[in-house]
């Protein structure tokens, strides 16, 4: 405990011209970083020994609709095993260029982490090794945690998709197809 | 010797198990690449249960978001409940009376025993061991049964508010949960003996979904996952919450990261969750169950019909909500499956602005390629059991 006051002075002379703001409330570190070099901060937070923040909670964003600009924030929890200490860093992220850096060369956890943020903000993670849906179908349509995404909006019927594999049965698909085109909608 | 033996053509096939497949409970589907019978490499395909959790906790007011969490780890709801009350509480700058807090840690340590059983049981049962699977089932309804008598529900349970708990415990409930421990006890030793030095059981788990602790901490796994590999995180321990560091209770730790360590560690936290739960019931003493502070409690019945303030006032809270100030903070309990954290945003007024949740189950699925990776298609089945994915709430 006797680290946090002088944690929050330590990043700020650290990196130096990248924290854009900082504080301690309600007993949590906060800090705010500019998006650019984003990966490199991470690296100094990661692996420098006084920090020593190995551990990454957690990873998901913020939409500021309205309230904030820029719109979104990226917001990082970053943890020490061993310290037992926690800092969140939050990244502003524009609306017009809804991008940052990937952390997977630093955290391999934040695949999937990334993943989401990237199917329900739509905010897009630059050297990500595989960016798609992970809870959502890939033709949803739009970025459901968007503010300005309604609550009762309804997605368009998709069709079925090709199932690739070796295992898909040939003669149930034969089956479903001359199903559908007996009982099916005409459209 | 192997000279004889002239080399198979063998090419790789993909396998799709799942999302409905029998030994898998939840709708996950793994997307395999196999060698043969050897899993080349392992893609996971989740969210067949997304039903927008977070974006149906901006629609309603702080309280009514409690319901919702119900539904996140239906395995274990009460520790669901309890993060999130403490989250919202830390948000307030509110501290609950004594009572309340040692309520709390009762019925999470419960939810935590039915949890572990539930993963162990069906685990085990999957393996084959149904007995044990049975066993393990009776034992969760014993505890089920005390919840019920506590929250009049056995998994939506919907029990703790913001600023206290919904009712106190009934009368003489530690007696009973003696009487239902020493049987749990009983049935958890007869399990044992099945199990624990089981050379099928054991065969069947032991070295198999590997993971090192470096990997562990790199796929930032926690709770029982990571601890089977070594490293000592426990959130009751490292960040103590509620009375957790008034009682004593040890955090058991694996050493190879393997299945069968997995499974000990459960076995063994669910002693430690009694020994708690006992611990915890023993301290408690009468008192007040909820905060006294007009602004989170609802008033009496009696007020709210026969009095106008009273009416208004209950009128104010269930209706606008409570008045949560503007910030943000992150708050984690130790969930059965590892670190369940919740990072609440909140701009004032009686509506969350976003209610963000760490899934525990979430982030061990994303490291499950990780741990079957030349494994056996029969190895999937036990891995997948003892990371116990709830999909309620890896899906959200």
């Amino acid at each position: 405990m006797d680290e946090q006051g002088p944690i929050d002075q330590y990043l700020r002379e650290r990196m130096a011209g990248k924290i854009l703001d900082s504080g301690i409330i309600r007993g949590e570190v906060a800090v705010v970083i500019s998006r650019e070099g984003l990966l490199e901060s991470f690296r100094l937070l990661k692996q420098d020994a006084r920090t020593d923040l190995n551990f990454l909670t957690d990873l998901t964003a913020v939409d500021y609709l309205g309230k904030k600009e820029p719109r979104f924030e990226v917001v990082y929890h970053l943890a020490s095993v061993r310290a037992k200490q926690r800092l969140r860093v939050k990244v502003p992220v524009p609306e017009t260029d809804p991008e940052v850096e990937s952390l997977t060369p630093l955290w391999k956890g934040a695949n999937w982490l990334e993943r989401e943020v990237w199917d329900l903000f739509g905010i897009r993670f630059r050297g990500h090794p595989n960016l798609k849906r992970v809870l959502l179908y890939e033709e949803f349509q739009g970025h459901p945690l968007r503010k300005d995404y309604p609550v009762n909006q309804c997605q368009p019927l998709v069709p079925e998709r090709e199932v690739k594999g070796t295992f898909v049965d040939e003669r149930s698909r034969n089956k479903l197809m001359d199903f559908k085109r007996r009982w099916g909608r005409q459209s | 010797m192997n000279e004889a033996i002239p080399e198979l053509p063998l090419e790789t096939q993909d396998l799709q198990m799942g999302p409905s497949h029998p030994a898998t409970h939840g709708t996950i589907k793994f997307n395999l690449k196999l060698e043969g019978e050897k899993v080349l490499d392992c893609e996971v395909e989740v969210g067949y249960l997304h039903r927008g959790f977070d974006k149906s906790c901006e629609q309603a007011t702080w309280t009514q978001v409690i319901p919702y969490t119900d539904r996140l780890n239906y395995a274990s709801p009460l520790i669901n409940n309890v993060g999130y009350a403490l989250a919202v509480e830390k948000l307030l700058g509110i501290e609950t009376p004594p009572r309340c807090q040692f309520i709390r840690v009762v019925m999470s340590e419960l939810s935590r025993i039915f949890d572990h059983l539930t993963c162990c049981g069906m685990a085990a049962s999957e393996l084959g061991a149904i007995t044990a699977g049975f066993y393990m089932m009776e034992a969760r309804e014993l505890v089920m049964r005390l919840v019920e008598e506590v929250t009049g529900a056995r998994l939506t349970v919907t029990y703790v508010r913001i600023g206290g708990v919904k009712h106190d415990l009934p009368y003489l409930f530690d007696e009973r949960v003696r009487a239902v421990f020493r049987t749990v006890r009983r049935l958890l030793e007869d399990c044992d003996r099945l199990l624990s030095r089981n050379r099928i059981f054991i065969d069947r788990l032991s070295g198999v979904g590997v993971i090192s602790p470096e990997t562990a901490l790199n796929y930032s796994l926690t709770g029982p996952v990571l601890r089977s590999t070594g490293v000592n995180y426990d959130v009751r321990k490292d960040y103590p919450y509620l009375v957790y560091d008034q009682l004593e209770f040890t955090v058991p730790v694996g050493a190879r990261g393997d299945n069968y360590d997995r499974f000990v560690c459960r076995i063994q936290e669910i002693e430690q969750s009694m020994r708690l739960v006992e611990q915890a019931l023993g301290k408690m003493l009468p008192g007040p169950f909820f905060i006294e502070d007009p602004r989170f409690a609802l008033p009496e019945k009696d007020r709210v019909y026969n009095s106008i303030e009273g009416l208004m006032h209950h009128f104010k809270i269930i209706m606008e909500g409570i008045q949560v100030p503007p910030g943000e903070i992150y708050f984690a309990v130790e969930g059965g499956n590892g670190e369940l954290g919740f990072y609440l945003v909140s701009d004032g007024g009686g509506k969350p602005y976003r209610i963000r949740v760490r899934p525990p189950c979430f982030i061990a699925m994303s490291a499950f390629h990780e741990m079957v990776k030349g494994c056996l298609v029969a190895d999937l089945v036990p891995t997948f059991g003892m990371i116990n994915m709830i999909g309620g709430e890896c899906d959200r």
